[in-house]
């Protein structure tokens, strides 16, 4: 593993991250395969090297948008678990009031502009927030998170050489678990993928996404240039993701065999890596790791249950922040 | 008063805004030099730079996706859409993006956004470029959309459109840009959901929408020759629609035509009818007439383009029948 940091609380906090991401996914994957959650969710287990190697490489100032598969990104970018499980259930209390739901918790007050439930939908969005920065002198960066079957979408293209044209501090991080949705990237995606933003004169990297402290250090590089106007910049990140495409997609062996999915989870596992890696290094011991562990497990079950008791959004919230300046969407014409 | 043209209004109100707030700033194809196919925008790219006056590749969805991302992020983009028919190409970053960040979000993130595009047939464009789409994006809650039917309303609703925390789309007719009316001089802004009663009658209420309004008042003359008082009325918004002055003038005159350049079929024109039929019933002397425009694709030939977007003739046509009663015997 590449050594980035000689900072133990940024490596420790690195571990928490990825932990606390795993640990919300199990808690939401039990919530719906206990009938308690309200339609599906789309898990990130197994990708959250990515996610965590990325964030931690920005201020809280900086800008990400995000998937359908998108917890992952949302804890990364300093949300809190309370407010994501209420938003998960369609509490009062979630991050958007329950109306948003798994598929698209934003958290403005970390950067997080939202998870997006259109394929590949955020593009422009992202793109736009590093215009933003670029047209009122801010040194804001913006990531844009999107899967393999994303690059399958025009708008990419579109906005990708906008940005490389006006020279935007955003980076497109395709997260490739190489599946789009119940399909191999390999039948979805004719030639490479860090190509096609090289046609644009992007640069490019392909990096192991089970890797964080490979992600980190790229992504810090990357970020400090973007922040100077050297962007834009593309990464394809290696990943896997262990549950199927959403919750409910639990027989998937007519598209990838178990085999592999073990193989990934026993040998590839980022938790495990970097777990094994912070103990050899002797930042942390065994004990203090399964302490670490214990905690973040206690502190999401006790969301759970915090969500699980939350109250819902009064009726009449139905027609509110439709529009900003009418408080009531259906009087808007009577009003 | 002065006169200035529909384009020169649109040119004014988006300089004054410009210079008002430093974050207000146009995108769109051939916005800047250019200054659109249709000149609106001549010399903005010359006060206000190419920072801000921002020429894009030719990619619809991709620049109203940046000007989403842009205004959920602390600016104001007035995104050009260089026709009204490329709607469909942005829908997406329109509909499911820009409308609903601010629902979704639980009040959040607001996308305070300007579309502005045009609308219009007869201008020998064909099917593809003179498409009246105002209905696809009323349809959708989350956004406004404003419709101005002279120079006044163009600068006006555009000063507020922009001024509005919320993504509006506002349809200039594009025959209309070199029409002059009244502007003043000094700063004015047109609230969001104010009709305007363009004229005011005792017999038949006319509602029309940006150039129709031009119709309707047309028709008036013709009717009014006859000795039929009409009523006409400009919403100048349809989202927000002010529903009260619509109902006030159907309930004093009792008969009420509503006439849009969009097609007649799920249009505007059947919806203004409705909430009138619902909220106005007792009231009513004869039917609600809706006239759109017809609901074929717009044809290129002049001889048959001409026959598919009401006339002041037709109006006036269907106001007698309406007036005679012939409409109820009809049915």
């Amino acid at each position: 593993m590449a050594k980035t940091k000689t900072n133990t609380e940024d490596y420790l906090r690195m571990y928490r991250q990825m932990v606390r991401i795993r640990s919300f996914e199990d808690n939401a994957n039990q919530l719906y395969l206990s009938a308690k959650m309200p339609g599906l969710t789309h898990m990130y287990s197994g990708e959250e090297a990515v996610a965590v190697g990325i964030c931690e490489a920005l201020e809280v100032t900086d800008k990400i948008t995000s998937t359908h598969r998108g917890h992952g990104h949302c804890v990364a970018k300093g949300a809190n678990f309370k407010e994501m499980f209420c938003e998960l259930l369609g509490k009062e209390e979630g991050y958007c009031r329950g109306k948003g739901g798994s598929m698209h918790i934003a958290d403005q007050s970390n950067g997080n502009l939202g998870a997006n439930a259109i394929v590949g939908g955020s593009m422009g969005i992202a793109t736009g927030a590093a215009f933003t920065a670029k047209l009122l002198g801010k040194d804001d960066v913006t990531v844009c998170f999107f899967g393999d079957g994303a690059t399958a979408q025009g708008l990419w293209y579109e906005v990708m050489n906008m940005a490389a044209l006006w020279k935007l501090p955003v980076i497109y991080a395709c997260e490739n678990n190489g599946y789009s949705e119940y399909t191999k990237t390999e039948e979805i995606a004719a030639g490479s993928i860090t190509a096609r933003a090289e046609a644009f004169g992007i640069e490019a990297h392909q990096v192991d996404g089970q890797d964080v402290l490979a992600v980190n250090e790229l992504a810090q590089d990357l970020v400090a240039r973007a922040r100077k106007g050297e962007g834009p910049f593309f990464i394809e990140l290696m990943t896997y993701r262990y549950h199927g495409h959403h919750v409910g997609d639990i027989n998937r062996e007519y598209y990838r065999s178990k085999e592999e999915e073990k193989d990934w989870k026993e040998n590839r596992d980022p938790i495990i890596k970097f777990r094994g890696w912070l103990v050899e290094q002797g930042i942390a011991s065994e004990d203090e790791i399964e302490a670490m562990n214990a905690e973040i497990k206690k502190d999401a079950a006790e969301a759970v249950a915090y969500a699980e008791a939350a109250t819902y959004p009064e009726q009449s919230e139905v027609d509110m922040h439709v529009y900003t300046d009418i408080k009531h969407a259906l009087e808007r014409d009577t009003a | 008063m002065r006169e200035i043209t529909l384009s020169q209004a649109v040119n004014e109100a988006l300089a004054e805004e410009m210079r008002r707030d430093d974050t207000v700033f146009i995108i769109g194809e051939d916005v800047a030099e250019a200054g659109t196919p249709f000149k609106v925008l001549s010399g903005l790219v010359e006060e206000f730079g190419t920072g801000r006056v921002v020429d894009t590749p030719i990619a619809e969805p991709g620049f109203v996706g940046i000007g989403v991302g842009a205004a959920l992020t602390g600016t104001r983009p007035v995104v050009d859409l260089m026709f009204g028919d490329f709607l469909y190409l942005v829908m997406d970053q329109l509909c499911n993006q820009a409308a609903k960040a601010y629902y979704m979000s639980g009040g959040k993130l607001n996308v305070p956004l300007v579309l502005r595009t045009n609308m219009g047939a007869t201008r020998r464009s064909a099917a593809q470029h003179s498409q009246s789409l105002h209905a696809l994006v009323a349809h959708i809650p989350g956004l406004k959309v404003a419709m101005p039917s002279s120079a006044y309303e163009a600068k006006g609703l555009m000063k507020t459109a922009i001024r509005d925390d919320n993504p509006v789309v506002i349809f200039e007719d594009k025959l209309m840009y070199n029409d002059k009316a009244p502007v003043p001089e000094e700063e004015f802004l047109i609230p969001f959901g104010e009709a305007n009663i363009k004229r005011e009658g005792r017999d038949i209420t006319l509602i029309g929408t940006s150039s129709m309004v031009q119709v309707c008042e047309k028709a008036a003359e013709l009717l009014a020759k006859e000795g039929i008082d009409a009523e006409v009325i400009d919403p100048r918004t349809i989202v927000p629609l002010d529903e009260a002055a619509l109902l006030k003038s159907a309930k004093k005159t009792s008969r009420v035509i509503v006439v849009d350049e969009g097609h007649q079929s799920y249009g505007i024109t059947g919806e203004i009818a409705g909430r009138i039929n619902e909220k106005a019933f007792y009231h009513l002397d004869a039917p609600v007439l809706r006239m759109g425009a017809m609901d074929v694709p717009v044809p290129f030939s002049p001889a048959l383009e001409d026959i598919t977007v009401p006339t002041p003739e037709d109006v006036a046509d269907n106001a007698r029948k309406l007036m005679s009663g012939e409409m109820i015997h009809a049915a």
